[in-house]
């Protein structure tokens, strides 16, 4: 009963012998290709700590992968015009380094998770659904409104962000860059999973009243794994904004948040790398099928109905069997 | 005498027009077990989910220690050293046992907040789980997937979470349910030198296990304390034949 790992590995090679091929074959769409799924991937990985380990069902991630996106957005355009961003009190500059652009899109989503996730989880079942997505909501139209930043029509970053050492116009460059952090968000993820807080995480998803019975609050934790889920996103989104060098309210809406929610479900919710094989399922398919028929949501639809009745593991749960809960 | 570690004074509860509890006062002193009988639907759950904080009292409240935690809920409660078991096992039922159990140690320890360390190999929270379900004799089910133990089984684990919380006052709802009759004089033994680690306030319908165990008795009918005493003052006690052992003895 230890195919997981097995299964988790071969994802990772995949994911990696693709774009070196594509690299060794000069096929650059095909690394960009490459590059989305991992970007993404990172979005569901955020996400499926929320909703897998947490049980919280949230509907307005879309609202963190925005952030970090605008984080880049605005840090970077105010950098390629010349403008701080702020001259009073103190002077802020916008920037082309990625660590820095990093690191201000997973603070503010950070923050943005932690006042959000604060009023939602007084709420549970449908209704956090609703709030979650009515947060989502709320910044999306704030994005479309804001003619500072493009309003409706987004921003264009001319120039990819820097990051030092490497060639980051390069695509396999860039795509080595998204894939090890990745691995190192898996790799925390995988070591929280099997923490004292995600044990905790988890029994209260599966029984509240049983965390509360041996003295253990449940708000804090699961505000704390929803900080840490957003932050995650947000991250990925500002990794998103640089691979297109464009960012855009879309990345705020509804449609946003279902996507990375559908990448959580297609590849096994709760998995670690569940959210990995689901969001490279969804580019494969909207590759393939999408070059057959302009309809290919239909396909996804149906599959999607298949893997919620059928496969509640998602492809991983399909491939590897029921989760063992034992370390 | 001894101080009670636990009092309870004339709580009222009612659901609509259903009167849980009646002006019930009740105490627990250290060392002692008092069983709390009566038929069912005289609101003997309802009291202990009072006491645990899962439900509000309308009127009364509640002393541990000489405080008043009324106010208090759930998490704060067990906090301060009020350790419950479920009539209707309430456990993780997706975690092994080990699990379960280790999860009863970190909520005792604290320190729930570490992002990074294998909970499943910090030597002394195994160790607390492991000496509690041994103590349970579920030891050699720690691997097991909880929802693939028996009902009693599942009652067993139920003790040994509460036994990792190394509480002050044991709160158990009828822990006998289902475990037969050699698990219910294994339980019956156990309980009674659990009891110089901490005071039990036992729900329990076994009157074997009661009468064999309990320092007192108090009598609940229709949400009223109508009786509380020695074994043998409650079996002589006439209005607690009319209304409870009466019925029994019929049956
Ligand atoms: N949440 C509730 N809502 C409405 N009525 C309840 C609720 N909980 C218990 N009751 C009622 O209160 C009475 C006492 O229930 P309970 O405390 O479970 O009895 P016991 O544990 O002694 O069998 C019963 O009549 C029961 O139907
Ligand atoms: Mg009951």
């Amino acid at each position: 009963m230890r195919r997981e790992p097995l299964i988790n590995a071969a994802i990772l090679a995949v994911l990696l012998a693709v774009p070196l091929w594509a690299w060794w074959t000069d096929e650059p769409f095909t690394i960009t290709l490459a590059t989305r799924v991992v970007i993404l991937a990172l979005a569901g990985v955020g996400l499926n700590l929320a909703l897998g380990l947490g049980g919280m069902v949230s509907f307005g991630h879309a609202m963190f992968f925005g952030i970090g996106g605008y984080a880049m957005g605005i840090l970077a355009s105010q950098a390629q015009d010349y403008e701080p961003l702020m001259e009073w009190p103190i002077l802020i500059e916008g920037t082309k380094s990625m660590p820095v652009i990093w690191l201000t899109a997973i603070v503010f989503s950070a923050l943005g998770a932690l006042a959000v996730g604060a009023l939602s989880l007084r709420t549970t079942g449908v209704y956090f659904i609703m709030i979650t997505l009515a947060f989502g909501q709320m910044f999306y139209y704030f994005a479309i409104s804001w003619p500072a930043y493009g309003g409706e029509d987004g921003l264009s970053i001319y120039v990819r962000n820097e990051f030092p050492g490497l060639n980051t116009l390069d695509p396999i460059q860039f795509f080595a860059l998204c894939f090890a952090i990745l691995l190192a968000v898996l790799f925390f993820m995988s070591r929280l999973a099997k923490s004292a807080f995600g044990l905790a995480l988890v029994a209260a998803r599966q029984n509240q009243e049983r965390v509360q019975t041996v003295g253990i609050g449940v708000y804090r934790l699961r505000l704390a794994a929803f900080t840490i889920s957003g932050a995650i996103t947000g991250l990925a989104g500002a990794l998103f904004a640089d691979l297109n060098r464009f960012v855009s309210p879309t990345m705020f809406s509804w449609q946003t948040s279902g996507e990375i929610m559908v990448f959580v479900i297609l590849g096994g919710v709760g998995r670690l790398y569940g959210p990995v094989a689901g969001a490279a399922l969804f580019i494969v398919l909207e590759n393939v099928l999408g070059g057959l028929s302009e309809y290919w949501h239909i396909y996804l639809g149906a599959l999607l109905l298949g893997v919620v009745l059928f496969a509640r593991g998602g492809l991983i749960g399909l491939l590897a069997g029921r989760e063992v809960a034992h370390d | 005498m001894t101080e009670p570690i636990l009092e309870i004074r004339n709580l009222c509860k009612s659901f609509g027009a259903v009167v849980a509890s009646e002006e019930v006062s009740l105490d627990l002193r250290p060392g002692e077990i008092h069983a709390l009988i009566g038929p069912n639907g005289a609101g003997k759950s309802t009291l202990i989910k009072q006491i645990a904080g899962n439900i509000a009292p309308d009127s009364g409240s509640i002393l541990f220690e000489g405080r008043d935690v009324t106010a208090l809920d759930t998490v704060a409660r067990a906090r301060l050293g009020l350790g419950r078991t479920f009539q209707i096992s309430s456990l993780a039922m997706g975690l092994t046992v080990l699990q379960n159990a280790v999860l009863g140690a970190l909520g005792r320890r604290g320190r729930v907040f570490r992002f990074f360390r294998p909970v499943m190999r910090d030597r002394a929270l195994l160790d607390a789980a492991r000496d509690a379900l041994q103590q349970v004799g579920l030891e050699d089910f720690a691997a097991w997937r909880t929802a693939d133990l028996s009902h009693g089984q599942r009652r067993q684990l139920e003790v040994a979470v509460a036994l990792t919380l190394k509480p002050r006052v044991f709160l158990m709802d009828e822990p006998m349910a289902g475990l037969g009759a050699e698990g219910s004089l294994r339980l019956t033994g156990f309980l009674n030198e659990l009891r110089h680690e901490a005071p039990i306030l036992l729900v329990e319908h076994d009157m074997d296990a009661v009468f064999a165990l309990a320092d007192r008795i108090s009598v609940l009918v229709y949400g009223k304390v109508i009786a509380t005493g020695t074994g043998d003052e409650i079996r002589a006690n006439p209005e607690v034949r009319r209304a409870y052992l009466g019925e029994e003895d019929a049956a």
